[in-house]
């Protein structure tokens, strides 16, 4: 039960530790990862926004002074002018002279009915008619027009930048192409990194320059146009690979045209999920760390705990037991007193009977005999008696040891030799084993025999007959060890602890009183010593005394 | 063994009585009496030598009470002090009035009759001492002897 009670206490103090120092670890680092990871996705928005929004801006302005170049055209040069071929080769040359990079493919002056009337250029398309074109009406009624990119007559991609003239009743209209490979070129300077593209598609996602990856030019884009609101609008698209796709789109050209910039998440930005990846190790060996620390703490704690709790345990049973020996002392005083006047009283008068059967008339009676033995045994139990309630007043005496100096072999051996006739008749051996020049202690020389005759006497009775006492003395730290070790039967251990206890005692009746352990103990323990035993059955019993090493005085 | 005389004082009047019948058995003079005021009473009026006092007695004047009295009637008599109490310190309180000795009851019949002895003993040279002094005294002047019956 004291087992289980550590052990749930171990986990408790582990449980609660690692809950207080881990959880907000963890709670601290899944804040910190998603404000990364929040930061992380702005930054890329507003990078692609910016992007979209510099990049539409530069397409927009690229197709506004083209549109402005034609309109100044068409407001300074009269019909007649342009329609002349010779002078509009040498404006178109001179365009495109004067304007590098201009990238007007081609000039042409086209009527109201659709005729092209003047034509400059690489491609011979004098004399074509445009009225069935969608563009054609567009131009007539607003003035200018810039198409989405197509094929044409000439089957390859360009862009036409049309403004309608008006010379008096006539309208006319002065048309330039725009190769798309221009457009391709401005909008290829933000096809960033390894996965940005950029690309143009026209309102219903078609393609309007090459991208960079996926689609050709004119091809479906799958970007639905819709999506896109108001300036510039970031959108997040989840890759097949599971890679996010942040799509930004800025609307241009009167929101016929919208500028694309695609970038996969992380892979621009690998600092990103390099510091994310960091700050995941650095709380996980946090985690382990403390994890640790937490067990090793807690185990020692335990630990201690548990040792302090054995000491206090062990404090507490002397002083149980030594309560025990104060109260029973207070007892047995106030019993052997109240014994002792009777007892008294029995042993004068069977004395005095005794006295009385000296006298001659009762030497003849006939029951002399019987008298006299019977009396003898009255005397003789009176004397027991006497014994025992002196021995319980000598045990409830608070005297004072003497001290003297005491030699411990020196009283072992007088001890030994006192029972050493005893031992011989019961065939017992006593071996000694003595450390040599123990130190010379201050102790009561008469009590210590009295303890050491009681710990042999009980183990020469314990065996009873034929076996060995060993008797050894040493060191033990600030001690010095007595040990008494018998190879008789053991002490069972459901009564090994009651042996101090007084009256206790396993010996047959009237052969002991059962004070000589407890009268040991409180000797020994007065002495500020310990005395303990150790007995395992059919092992033998060792007593082992441990006596202080009180110095005695120089003198 | 010389004869003496002895008072014994116990409550316990059975113990008492036993007591004082062994001693005479063995030919000594034992007188007893129950109680510590009784024996200032008759330590009053008759010279004794020894005087068996239990020390713990209820009611009236108790074992030491009764000890510190007798040895200011008669300084020379032995007190044997008798307990069947746990103190020793009682005793030693007594030992340190006069008293002779001490046993604790119930006591072998043997060993009181030893310490007796021994006590008698120590007050016949005590007495032996005091009367040789005198004698001397009585030798060196004679005429003392008269001074004495004058008084």
């Amino acid at each position: 039960m004291k087992l289980t009670h550590y052990k749930n206490l171990r986990l408790k103090l582990i449980a609660i530790t690692l809950a207080v120092s881990i959880g907000p670890l963890i709670l601290l680092g899944t804040a910190i990862y998603y404000q990364f990871g929040k930061l992380y996705q702005e930054r890329i928005e507003d990078q692609i926004r910016t992007l979209a929004r510099t990049q539409s801006n530069a397409v927009d302005v690229f197709l506004r002074e083209r549109t402005t170049i034609l309109a100044m055209i068409v407001e300074t040069q009269s019909f007649e002018t342009l329609n002349n071929p010779e002078n509009l080769s040498k404006l178109f040359w001179q365009i495109n002279q004067r304007a590098e990079g201009l990238g007007l493919v081609d000039l042409g002056v086209i009527d109201k009915e659709g005729n092209q009337l003047a034509y400059a250029g690489p491609y011979n398309l004098q004399g074509l008619n445009y009225y069935q074109q969608p563009w054609f009406d567009e131009v007539l009624r607003r003035g200018q027009f810039i198409s989405n990119v197509f094929m044409g007559f000439r089957q390859v991609p360009h862009v036409i930048i049309a403004v309608k003239g008006v010379t008096g009743n006539n309208s006319w209209i002065l048309r330039a192409t725009i190769d798309s490979e221009i457009l391709n070129r401005l909008v290829r300077s933000a096809q960033v990194g390894t996965s940005g593209d950029a690309f143009i598609v026209n309102r219903d996602g078609v393609f309007q320059t090459s991208p960079r990856f996926k689609g050709v030019i004119l091809g479906q884009s799958k970007i639905e146009t819709q999506r896109f609101g108001e300036g510039t609008t970031v959108i997040e698209t989840r890759e097949d690979s599971g890679d996010i796709r942040y799509i930004g789109g800025a609307w241009l050209k009167d929101r016929e045209w919208m500028l694309v910039i695609s970038q996969i998440a992380g892979q621009e930005h690998g600092w990103m999920g390099n510091a994310r990846n960091t700050e995941i190790m650095i709380i996980a060996t946090g985690c382990v760390v403390i994890l640790f620390a937490i067990v090793l703490i807690s185990n020692t704690l335990v630990r201690h705990l548990e040792q302090a709790d054995c000491e206090m345990n062990e404090l507490n049973s002397q002083l149980i037991q030594q309560d025990k020996l104060a109260a029973l002392g207070k007892m047995a005083a106030g019993i052997a007193h109240e014994i002792n006047n009777p007892l008294a009283v029995i042993g004068e008068k069977a004395g005095w009977m005794e006295d009385l059967l000296a006298e001659e008339e009762f030497q003849n009676s006939e029951n002399y005999k019987e008298f006299a033995a019977s009396i003898g045994k009255i005397e003789e139990h009176v004397d027991r008696a006497r014994k025992i309630t002196h021995n319980m007043l000598g045990f409830a005496r608070r005297m004072e040891p003497r001290l003297d100096d005491v030699e411990i072999n020196h009283v072992l051996d007088q001890t030994i030799e006192m029972l050493s006739n005893h031992a011989r008749i019961n065939d017992i051996e006593i071996v000694k084993h003595y450390t040599d020049r123990l130190p010379i202690i201050a102790s009561d020389q008469s009590q210590l025999q009295q303890v050491f005759l009681n710990l042999i006497n009980n183990a020469i009775d314990a065996i009873g007959s034929d076996g060995t006492i060993d008797v050894s003395t040493g060191m033990e730290k600030e001690y010095i060890r007595i040990s008494i070790h018998d190879n008789g039967p053991g002490i069972p251990e459901a009564i090994q602890k009651k042996i101090f206890d007084p009256f206790f005692t396993t010996k047959h009746n009237g052969k002991g009183t059962g004070l000589g352990l407890s009268i040991s103990y409180t000797i020994i323990e007065k002495m500020g010593g310990q005395i303990s035993i150790d007995s395992h059955e059919d092992q033998g019993t060792t007593f082992v005394v441990l006596l202080p090493l009180v110095l005695p005085e120089k003198k | 063994m010389n004869t003496f005389r002895i008072l014994v004082v116990d409550d316990e009047t059975d113990f008492l009585e036993t007591i004082v019948n062994r001693l005479n058995k063995r030919k000594l003079d034992a007188t007893g009496v129950t109680s510590g005021e009784a024996a200032i009473d008759v330590l009053k009026e008759e010279l004794y030598d020894v005087v068996l006092l239990d020390i713990k007695m209820p009611g009236g004047m108790d074992g030491i009470e009764t000890l510190r009295e007798i040895k200011r009637i008669q300084p020379l008599v032995e007190v044997l002090l008798l307990t069947g109490h746990a103190s020793v310190e009682t005793s030693i309180e007594g030992m340190k009035q006069g008293a002779f000795d001490y046993l604790l009851k119930p006591m072998k019949f043997e060993d009181l009759l030893t310490k007796m002895a021994q006590a008698f003993e120590k007050k016949a040279t005590h007495d032996k001492k005091i009367r040789d002094a005198k004698i001397q005294e009585l030798i060196r002047y004679p005429s003392r002897v008269f001074d004495q019956e004058k008084k």
